[in-house]
């Protein structure tokens, strides 16, 4: 179990380095992130106020009514101890408003409503304060698709997207994050209670131990069922990635030219900076 | 003889070959100011690394102005720099020039262009094919770039070539966090102690630094004694110059007590080789 230790002082060094780079390599100076009281979004502020200057990073707590309200005393406490610019913009007026037309809608569509509706706020005020949106999705979340797609999966760079949630825990220690925040049961807080892990059905440390041998490694099955995985948990999670890989890709184009975007028309984000 | 080298650690802008060239031309600048015999440049120094379908606007013929002017400031201090070479028959290679008293004095096209992980080179490069060694002024020298030093034959081809100076052009991404230091730069320190050590060369090494789409390139350039012992090594993941003093009485010396080069048998190395291939029906 040695793959999932990280080097902090590397990581945080890597991780700043992205944000100040990528930030001013596009001609701009501050950042943008939606901060909502859990630990991902915690590091990569952190990682942001370090890279960019606290006052060049706007954080901004977005609560729905049923959201539980110690979410967002910990991300005002947050937003506190590493000193950038905090608000809060309810959600929701706006959610309510366009479900009073669709009465009985489950869980799934409200969450995912909410996630999107903070998308749109980020991206308004990343207009309003020319600052870029960092997103603060885990590597297992990715993998696992336990996100919503152009709702908390969309942003301008992602500091932690190749983070696994144990590498988070470690890194948010490492960076000062306050402990309230790094030891909470890690949720996506749609509804009070609710917990990341109950409705995933494992634990993100569990997970995380497959992930990086069946992602990283490039163990077999067999090789997974030999290191003490059972074969249930293994195809499980193999599927969740399968299938969830639609929401790690671009709208797929139907290719009638020479050069179709992405397939041979290729170039960097970064082409020209 | 003794000379003083400047690994120009840089991070170049992607697909921005003006701009490049103006960073190039600051380094050797002071490289100059300051005394230094030779300024090595990372690979792809003139255009970034990720480059994909740019390549062939990047690309420069070996009369371009770009390479005229490089040319033209290796009056005054040596340059090794890398660059996109297009061919008169538009072929596209990821080259490396070694300029000297205002002359190209060598010429090396990555032979190893990596396909594999994270690198898609030979998507859009073609590939080079020999390795030479070359007379300049401080000593016979070879060139490799980046992947071509992970290919055991392309050091030793150099050295038996007569090289006693390896210069290495890299664009190296960071990879793997676990360990005390990163997974890559030690890697490649392993490497290039390694190659210095096998074929009792030195080596200089330059590796850029700076984000491509969230990749970084590590830097870590570094000169490595002929005994294999890294002499000075330049920041991680940070802009840097390293000057490094090359001290001929170090290669003496080590080819003294470690004479294995003597020793090699290039006759008993190419009659196996040769079976080899006979057997293997190439």
């Amino acid at each position: 179990m040695v793959g999932l230790s990280a080097n902090t002082e590397l990581l945080r060094k890597i991780l700043v380095g992205f944000v100040r780079d990528e930030v001013h390599k596009v001609g701009v100076k501050k950042a943008v992130l939606g901060l909502s009281g859990g630990i991902d979004s915690a590091l990569v502020v952190f990682i942001a106020a370090e890279a960019l200057g606290p006052e060049n990073v706007h954080a901004i707590c977005m609560p729905y009514k049923t959201s539980n309200p110690e979410s967002e005393a910990h991300a005002r406490l947050v937003a506190q101890a590493c000193g950038v610019n905090f608000s809060v913009v309810p959600i929701t007026a706006m959610v309510d408003a366009y479900f009073e037309m669709f009465a009985d809608a489950d869980n799934m569509r409200r969450g995912n409503k909410m996630a999107r509706e903070r998308m749109t706020i980020l991206f308004d005020h990343s207009a309003l304060h020319r600052a870029l949106v960092l997103g603060t999705s885990n590597k297992t979340e990715l993998l696992l698709g336990y996100g919503t797609l152009f709702g908390d999966m969309a942003s301008a760079l992602n500091p932690i997207g190749d983070l696994y949630k144990s590498h988070v825990w470690q890194l948010s220690e490492a960076m000062g994050v306050p402990s309230e925040v790094i030891e909470k049961k890690p949720s996506a807080d749609l509804w009070a209670g609710q917990t990341d892990e109950e409705e995933l059905g494992f634990s993100y440390r569990q997970v995380d131990e497959l992930l990086y041998r069946m992602v990283d490694l490039r163990l077999t099955r067999e090789e997974l069922i030999a290191a003490g995985f059972s074969a249930e948990f293994i195809d499980t999670i193999y599927k969740k990635v399968q299938n969830s890989h639609f929401k790690r890709r671009l709208p797929v184009i139907a290719k009638v030219s020479n050069r179709t975007i992405d397939r041979d028309f290729r170039y960097s984000r970064d082409w020209g900076k | 003889m003794d000379f003083t080298a400047v690994l120009a650690q840089i991070k170049p802008k992607l697909g921005c070959v003006a701009d490049n060239l103006a960073l190039i031309e600051e380094r050797i600048e002071e490289a100059k100011k300051a005394g230094a015999d030779l300024i090595v440049f990372p690979e792809l120094a003139l255009t970034g690394y990720f480059l994909k379908d740019l390549v062939p606007e990047v690309a420069r013929p070996l009369d371009s102005p770009e390479i005229r002017r490089l040319v033209e400031l290796s009056r005054d201090i040596s340059i090794a720099v890398g660059f996109v070479e297009e061919s008169s028959d538009y072929r596209f290679f990821n080259s490396a020039l070694y300029l000297e008293d205002g002359a190209i004095r060598h010429q090396h096209r990555k032979v190893y262009l990596p396909t594999y992980g994270l690198f898609d080179e030979q998507r859009y490069l073609a590939r080079g094919e020999r390795f030479r060694a070359f007379d300049t002024k401080f000593g016979r020298m070879g060139m490799l770039i980046c992947e071509d030093m992970w290919h055991l034959s392309a050091s030793y081809i150099l050295a038996m070539d007569g090289a006693t100076t390896l210069i290495c052009l890299s664009s190296s991404p960071s990879r793997g966090i676990e360990g005390e230091t990163l997974g890559s730069a030690s890697a490649w320190q392993k490497l290039t102690a390694t190659t210095a050590m096998f074929l009792n060369c030195r080596v200089l090494y330059c590796n850029r630094v700076g984000y491509e789409d969230g990749v970084n390139f590590w830097g870590g350039s570094e000169y490595v004694a002929p005994s294999g012992e890294s002499m000075l090594r330049g920041n991680l993941l940070e802009e840097d110059a390293v000057s490094v003093e090359v001290d001929e009485g170090a290669l003496r010396r080590e080819r003294i007590f470690s004479p294995m080069l003597r020793d090699e048998n290039l006759s008993v190395t190419m009659r196996e080789l040769g079976r080899i291939e006979r057997e293997r029906g190439l």
